[in-house]
């Protein structure tokens, strides 16, 4: 439970470390990130801080959320995410929350909205083997019986089966921080992350 | 992309002499043992260079005891520390896999005549 940043996936490269080993890393913009909201026990229940990401013109925002943000200096965003976190004391309305609270080496937890496959079926969905391609098969893609007869005569719950595919929220942990640049606001995360390019993702510290 | 292009062009090494498919190079490479960092050589003909931005790479054949050896190295790797041009070769393709075929006198290539 801490605190975090949010960040829009720009894509994927590789960088080389100082010993000559090539890196593969996720470019993520992260930030500017500013604390919109205050989420105190005393208040709400549980103790959090809401976190802005991106702009957006408060026009184009519900008036709802004109008035929630007005409450915070009047700034729209286009992404806000709470963060649970014990010391909601040591942040104030409207500050950034800078970049440097991570550094290169650390580990974290990325979250963020994996690609949309449609629906699909259950070799994609599942990983099912599927038949024979040719040899005069009959049976390609197809998954098959999915139970028994007259015992249990219905199909089991959890049974695996097409549908849809994708557009989930995944997290992924042990994701090494390769490089933070404070100017630009990047950070460099070893490996890739969940979702398509301008995706939105969600920095957690470990 | 903008901002990919410009990171990697950050990594990438401008102080390499540049060489040519069919040229005899000599790579320093940087090699770690331990704490202890020494330098070693490979020298062979250049059959291949794919260029990528930093994902840049070229190919080196040499015969090592009547055997052949290819070794890739990244371009834009720090670990290479320098690339010395033995020969230039005169060559008319731009990949020379048909080097691998070829051995004692027929696998030499032509020096080149800089005019």
């Amino acid at each position: 439970m801490s605190i975090g940043l949010i960040g829009k996936k720009i894509g994927m490269t590789q960088v080389f470390s100082k010993e000559g080993q090539m890196i593969p890393v996720t470019v993520v913009e992260a930030g500017p990130c500013c604390v919109v909201q205050k989420k105190t026990p005393a208040k709400d229940g549980y103790s959090a801080v809401q976190i802005s990401f991106g702009t957006k013109k408060i026009k184009k925002v519900t008036k709802p959320l004109q008035g929630h943000f007005k409450a915070s200096g009047g700034k729209a965003c286009a992404v806000l995410q709470e963060f649970r976190a014990d010391d909601v004391e040591a942040y104030q309305v409207g500050q950034e929350i800078p970049l440097s609270i991570f550094n290169a080496g650390d580990k974290v937890r990325v979250s963020g909205i994996n690609k949309g496959k449609g629906f699909a079926g259950v070799i994609k969905r599942w990983g099912f083997k599927g038949g024979t391609a040719t040899h005069g098969s009959m049976f390609h893609r197809a998954p098959g019986s999915i139970g028994a007869s007259a015992d249990p005569s219905r199909v089991l719950k959890g049974k695996r089966m097409p549908g849809h595919l994708g557009s989930k929220k995944i997290t992924v942990k042990n994701i090494e921080v390769v490089e933070v640049r404070t100017k630009e606001n990047l950070l460099l995360l070893k490996g890739s992350l969940p979702g398509a390019r301008n995706g939105v993702v969600t920095i957690y510290r470990q | 992309m903008d901002l990919i292009n410009r990171l990697e062009k950050e990594h990438m090494r401008t102080d390499i002499t540049p060489f040519r498919p069919g040229d005899t190079v000599k790579v320093y490479v940087k090699i770690k043992e331990g704490d202890k960092e020494r330098i070693q050589s490979f020298q062979g003909v250049v059959i291949r260079k794919k260029s990528g931005g930093l994902r840049s790479s070229f190919t080196i054949r040499k015969i090592s005891y009547g055997v052949g050896v290819e070794r890739i190295f990244p371009l834009h790797s720090p670990a290479i520390d320098r690339i010395e041009i033995v020969q230039r070769g005169r060559v008319r393709r731009a990949r020379l896999y048909y080097l691998r075929k070829l051995t004692g006198k027929a696998a030499r290539i032509k020096e080149k005549r800089l005019r």
